[in-house]
């Protein structure tokens, strides 16, 4: 995006009606229907600013990253290094070398399990401490580690109403913790964990702390030095960036200490036969020919989220689920999970329909043009501690209106009639 | 497409599944689930000296077309022999649920077929009817 494009977005502030203009998708209409997309924790959708930017960088700089010495090499590089500085600055990084880009939020802490857990800095019998609500994507990296070395994985619990009780951290952290993995937001439910608390209790027993933020970085403000975390993964289309396209955030010395997952191109100092030496951080993490289109337009998708704000962002979720709790509780038979609380609430609502299995209310929500997941969002061990096979999960982003929750609202009583 | 799929045949199968229950005595069962949904169903047979299916029973979490499918499927087990039983495929399925189905929905539709084969197909079963090619 053109600097003076964002200044001006900046001066419209946050107008749903202008934003919506940005998303060329949203005038799509199924089954005859407008659509109504509310699948943004799954993934967003773009705006032509990304869209453009990402086809701007095939049709005028693409070239190889940090190999070609030509200007067109040079231009490349340059939007590619860009794209990592304005990750850095949204999350508040030290330096843009505290990230690397990975393919999404499951590679960078699957980067992590790996290079870090398999790789010799855990042993038999040490301690990784997660939560029941963790997204597979930081369960099952774990599940390598325990498998290979002999981890010992232990799981904080949750409540009825879906928050972390954090008086088990304290059982569950102890010496023998190497790291504490806990995401910032549900997936399912929408609770926002305190991870800087959690944080600093890892720290107490020097373990680390990763933090899963691929639902929290595209919705809320996030600083990394104020959480103190050591670790942060996320991925770029939940935050109106391009799939294939993701983050591992890292403090220097933790990420120095981490082996390579990917060897090949860019990611070495030299090569003799038979050995190599790593490059430095975050290089030594992007071995092959990076997704540098994919990082230009997660550039240009952190410019459209700080020129509205991020808190801006934050304010208009909270709004959006209040109105749809509201509205949900209003209906008989509709169950909500989560957290009442908007301090502990993002922008996700999981429901469920008496009598109606997750996957009817949304095949018939579909029909009257609402998008809606429906499943166990990979979030298994979540639903089983709930006891329930599935639900249905309307998450909202920066283009949703109230108008589109009363869509919803009419198409669960559609449901409703359909089972009745 | 969602309100063609929800005619009155499904609705009234998934509320009122035929042969819905358990069978402590079965000669045989067998679970799967469908990892996308999480639905899970389990089907019981009992096999009669004749090799004919004497009796059959499904239960499980399921969504409406997976039930639908499951109850419509045992209905038409009773008094099949084990390898007429065997022979039912997908298209029998399909057409006896009489629905137009998307590829996500046609997984639920196909459960309670896979979790069937998977029974009829059995060691156990190629046991207790003395078959030596499956299994």
């Amino acid at each position: 995006m053109k600097r003076d494009e964002t200044m001006d977005r900046t001066r419209r502030a946050f107008d749903v009606a202008n934003i919506r203009k940005d998303f060329p998708i949203l005038t799509k209409r199924v089954h005859g229907k407008p659509l109504v997309y509310l699948d943004n924790a799954a993934t967003s959708q773009k705006p032509r600013q990304v869209i453009e930017a990402e086809s701007r960088f095939y049709t005028e700089t693409n070239a190889n990253v940090h190999r070609a010495i030509y200007e067109l090499g040079e231009e490349a590089t340059r939007e590619y290094e860009e794209a990592r500085e304005k990750v850095a600055s949204l999350i508040n990084a030290r330096s843009p070398s505290e990230i690397a880009f990975t393919k999404g939020a499951t590679e960078a802490i699957n980067v992590v399990a790996y290079g870090w857990g398999i790789k010799g800095k855990v042993a038999k019998g040490d301690g990784i401490v997660l939560t029941v609500m963790e997204h597979h994507s930081n369960q099952v990296p774990w599940f390598f580690v325990q498998d290979q070395v002999g981890a010992k994985l232990s799981w904080i619990d949750v409540d009825d109403e879906g928050l972390l009780k954090m008086d088990q951290l304290d059982k569950l952290i102890d010496e023998r913790v190497k790291l504490v993995a806990v995401t910032q937001c549900s997936n399912v439910l929408g609770t926002i964990n305190p991870v800087k608390e959690i944080a600093k209790k890892a720290h107490e027993v020097d373990a680390l702390c990763l933090v899963d933020a691929a639902q929290s970085v595209p919705h809320m403000p996030v600083d990394v030095q104020s959480i103190d975390c050591d670790l942060m993964a996320f991925s770029g289309h939940k935050m109106l960036g391009p799939t294939g396209i993701g983050v591992l955030y890292g403090k220097e010395k933790v990420l120095a200490e981490i082996e390579p997952m990917i060897g090949g191109g860019e990611m070495i100092n030299e090569v003799h036969l038979g050995s190599a030496k790593w490059a430095d951080v975050p290089y030594k993490f992007e071995g092959g020919t990076p997704n540098m289109a994919g990082a230009v337009g997660l550039g240009a998708a952190v410019d459209y989220l700080s020129a509205l704000g991020m808190d801006n962002v934050r304010k208009h979720d909270i709004e959006l689920v209040k109105y749809a709790l509201e509205v949900l509780h209003g209906i008989k038979g509709v169950t909500t999970y989560g957290p009442e609380d908007m301090k502990h609430r993002g922008g996700i609502v999981s429901f469920n329909v008496e009598g109606v299995h997750a996957h009817d209310v949304a095949s018939i929500l579909d029909a009257e043009g609402v998008a809606v997941r429906s499943g166990h969002h990979c979030a298994q061990p979540l639903m089983e501690r709930y006891k329930i096979p599935a639900t249905a999960r309307a998450s909202f982003y920066v283009y949703n209106t109230k108008e589109e929750i009363d869509c919803l609202a009419k198409g669960i009583r559609k449901v409703q009639e359909v089972f009745g | 497409m969602a309100y063609e799929m929800y005619q009155e045949q499904i609705l009234d199968h998934y509320k009122h599944p035929r042969n819905y229950g358990d069978m402590p005595d079965a000669d045989l069962q067998a679970t799967d689930n469908n990892p996308l949904c999480g639905d899970q169903l389990t089907i019981f047979l009992k096999v009669g000296d004749d090799r004919k299916i004497a009796d059959v029973k499904f239960n499980g979490i399921g969504c409406a077309i997976s039930r639908a499918s499951a109850s419509l499927l045992t209905m038409r087990l009773k008094g099949k022999t084990v390898e007429e039983a065997r022979k039912i495929d997908k298209e029998d399925v399909l057409k006896a649920l009489g629905i137009p189905l998307g590829p996500v929905r046609l997984k639920c539709a196909l459960l309670s077929l896979q979790v069937l084969k998977k029974a009829l197909f059995s060691k156990e079963m190629a046991e207790s009817i003395g078959d030596t090619t499956a299994g």
